[in-house]
């Protein structure tokens, strides 16, 4: 089984950033659920539209909203942890 | 061999949980599994947490009867995941320790904090039990021909061993066993699926034959219904709203039909049908102790509605274009009610006819073009799913076992990727259901196991043991989360109880105990409900209650305990109460819905606003004087 040993996790000077990228990576995300909701409202018959390959409106937000998560979520990760890296090899560095 | 393969399973992870068991000694263990788990096996174990009854057995219930509708909640909640990942995977490590009410807890000590946040995590804990319940029992029932009653007890104790042997590490490995298998045997089911395609008579793999449905045509003279086909004689003709119901008889032996146009020409149309007389036998069309044949399937595909019309093997777009196509034409159940001249309750279930069309979008089941109550209960569901999956007890505390703040994020992510590829895979065993003549008409929750039947016994087996495990692990985890605020939010940090670590572990393990016999009790209870429809009531207990006390206690520095405090509890209460006093409650409990006080079934569009504007009005109220005393 794989196991890590267990920390305590210390101060982190990192968390500012992280905190502002996911605020921002948030609003982005829940805009675009939010534009996904309000057609369901507004027009429901748009999601009949064929957009590509025979597959409706319905289909291809649902499943873009699905893959665009991961998307968002890798790029954050990506953020984060670049971030983390530049203050464990340079730990006197301010937090920006 | 269904049997068998199920019954190895479920040793298997009674096994594992004895071995760990062995191994927890200290609250941390059992609270929290020391916070040792790989970010890998937590982010996969949160899959195994999140997929619970209500999306396997749910989602792919509700797309088997509703299509696209259902896929709303597969879309819901992995957006849900976002507010996780973003908003509260890292702070609620850093804040926290064994359980939500610590992380909330932590910057004030507030003895009206820990009493709230545990009273809100045993609710939503067992909101959300009470489906993975309801899925036991409706799981059990096929597998191993027992009573909805007894599949939840049998789960009930199953899951009060695993719990109070060894807590969190045992749910964790069970979770991350169960999710990946979940995730794996979906994709076997989806490609078979693929790889059979299309057909309008479908037979099961050449196992079931196809049962079509007949239609008499008829005339009508001086209002009644005649059939041309004279060995029919009506004896006797039901109105139920828009639809008129005719019994037949034809040498003796009666059945029951809808009056229906096909084409522009008026036929009666042979429906299923229940009938019981009070204290006999139920007569299952015309059997006594008859089985009702399962339903769904393609009246024409891309137009062809003939007899041989199938498609042969499709690519995962093509499968769902030509299930959308304008001309593809679908035949879907529901049922009707009533008492006969005879006295005797009768259901009787009929066919209707929808286009790809709409099946494939949004509609079929939440009035999104209705009166502007009924959307805005499409609204309200949608951010209950939002805002409810970073809210939930049983998904918090996972953010405990892992080791560093970092790890939680990247746990997310994995459980993202997992968590998103499973979703898309359920629009596809939805509609699989729908189109291959595998649902029950009483009872849609079991779409996706008979699904899998379909392509032999060992697919339903190891699915149905899968699903099974998959109640076993929700349930688990729930169960630690309660046995958590019970034990240590109630007993240790807000009644101190001076308790050593052998004595919290105990406590935590008598708590699972009396939180498993209650969710025993209400999964009796709440028999016959569509679990995802129930998971989402939890939802919006869970984003009303707990959700705007860590969004606020994150992101505004003027939050007191106080605000916090009134915040759940405005929370709990008020969600609550919405959901008792709507249409489907009422319902559930046999009164009419239209009489019910609150005409929405989903309270988050009022409780979720409101537990925030507590929140802040009393924050602000309270300020200076928590000031003061600091």
């Amino acid at each position: 089984m794989f196991h890590e040993p267990a920390q305590k996790s210390g101060k982190d000077p990192a968390t500012p950033y992280k905190t502002r990228i996911g605020m921002w990576m948030f609003l982005v995300y829940a805009l675009i659920y939010a534009g996904f909701v309000a057609i369901n409202l507004i027009s429901p018959v748009l999601m009949e539209a064929e957009i590509f390959w025979g597959l409706n409106l319905a289909v291809v937000y649902g499943f873009f909203l699905i893959a665009f998560a991961l998307v968002l979520a890798l790029a954050y990760n990506h953020l984060c942890g670049k971030r983390e890296a530049e203050f464990a090899a340079n730990p006197t560095e301010e937090v920006k | 061999m269904a049997i068998v393969i199920f019954l190895t399973f479920v040793a298997f992870v009674l096994g594992l949980s004895f071995y760990f068991g062995a191994k927890t000694k200290s609250a941390s263990g059992y609270y929290a599994a020391g916070g040792n788990i790989h970010w890998g096996v937590n982010g996969i174990a949160f899959a195994g947490d999140y997929l619970s009854a209500a999306s396997f057995l749910g989602i792919c219930g509700m797309i088997a009867t509703s299509g696209y509708d259902g896929f709303l909640y597969s879309i819901g909640y992995l957006a849900g995941w976002m507010v996780a990942l973003f908003v509260v995977a890292e702070p609620m490590k850093r804040m926290g320790k064994y359980t939500f009410t610590d992380a909330v807890d932590a910057k004030f000590n507030s003895k009206s904090i820990k009493l709230m946040a545990a009273i809100s995590t045993l609710i939503v804990s067992v909101c959300y039990l009470i489906p993975q319940m309801v899925g036991a029992g409706v799981l059990v029932q096929p597998l191993l021909g027992l009573p909805h009653e007894i599949g939840v007890i049998i789960v009930g104790t199953v899951v009060i061993i695993i719990v109070a042997t060894a807590g969190m590490t045992s749910t964790t490995y069970v979770q991350f066993l169960k999710g990946g298998l979940l995730i794996v045997f979906s994709l076997i089911v989806t490609v078979a699926l693929l790889v059979r395609g299309l057909s309008t008579r479908p037979d099961q793999g050449g196992k079931v034959p196809f049962h079509v449905y007949a239609e008499l045509v008829t005339t009508t003279v001086d209002g009644k219904i005649i059939p041309a086909d004279t060995a029919f004689t009506v004896s006797e003709t039901k109105v139920v709203k828009d639809h008129t119901f005719v019994k037949l008889t034809k040498e003796g032996k009666a059945s029951w039909w809808m009056n229906a146009e096909r084409d522009g020409k008026p036929v009666l149309q042979e429906c299923q049908w229940e009938s019981q007389i009070p204290g006999q036998p139920k007569v299952v069309n015309g059997e006594a102790g008859g089985k009702l044949r399962n339903v769904g399937s393609l009246r024409a595909i891309n137009g062809d509605a003939s007899a041989e019309a199938k498609t042969g093997a499709l690519g995962p777009f093509s499968f769902l274009s030509k299930i959308g196509a304008k001309d593809t034409k679908v035949d879907l159940w529901k049922f009707s009610k009533f008492k006969d001249a005879s006295g005797a309750e009768v259901s009787v279930h009929y066919s209707y006819t929808t286009t790809g069309n709409k099946i494939l979008r949004p509609g079929a089941k939440f009035k999104i073009e209705g009166t502007w109550l009924e959307r805005l209960d499409f609204i309200s569901l949608m951010l209950a799913l939002f805002l409810g999956t970073a809210a939930l007890p049983h998904i918090l505390i996972r953010y405990y076992t892992v080791s560093s703040p970092a790890a939680a994020r990247k746990s997310t992510i994995v459980a993202i990727a997992a968590i998103g590829f499973f979703y898309i895979l359920t629009l596809y065993m939805g509609l699989g259901a729908m189109v291959n003549s595998v649902i029950n008409p009483t009872e849609n929750n079991m779409s996706a196991p008979l699904l899998a039947q379909t392509f032999g016994t060992f697919l339903f087996a190891v699915i149905s043991a899968i699903a099974f495990a998959t109640v076993l692990g929700t349930v688990a985890g729930l169960i630690v989360a309660s046995s958590g605020a019970v034990a240590h939010d109630l007993m240790d940090r807000f009644m101190n109880i001076k308790m050593d670590e052998k004595q919290k572990v105990k406590a935590g393990r008598i708590a699972a105990l009396i939180v498993g016999v209650i969710a025993i009790m209400l999964g009796i209870i709440f028999k016959g409900q569509n679990v995802s429809f129930l998971v989402g009531l939890a939802f919006a207990v869970a984003a009303s209650a707990n959700l705007p006390a860590i969004i606020m206690l994150l992101f505004w520095k003027r939050t007191t305990s106080q605000g916090i405090a009134a915040s759940i509890g405005v929370g709990v209460v008020s969600s609550l109460t919405l959901i008792g006093l709507s249409p489907s409650i009422f319902k559930q409990f046999g009164l009419d819905p239209a009489s019910a006080p609150v005409p929405f079934d989903n309270p988050g569009i009022v409780s979720i606003p409101l537990s925030f504007i507590v929140l802040v009005v009393v924050s602000l109220l309270t300020e200076k004087k928590e000031h003061l005393e600091h």
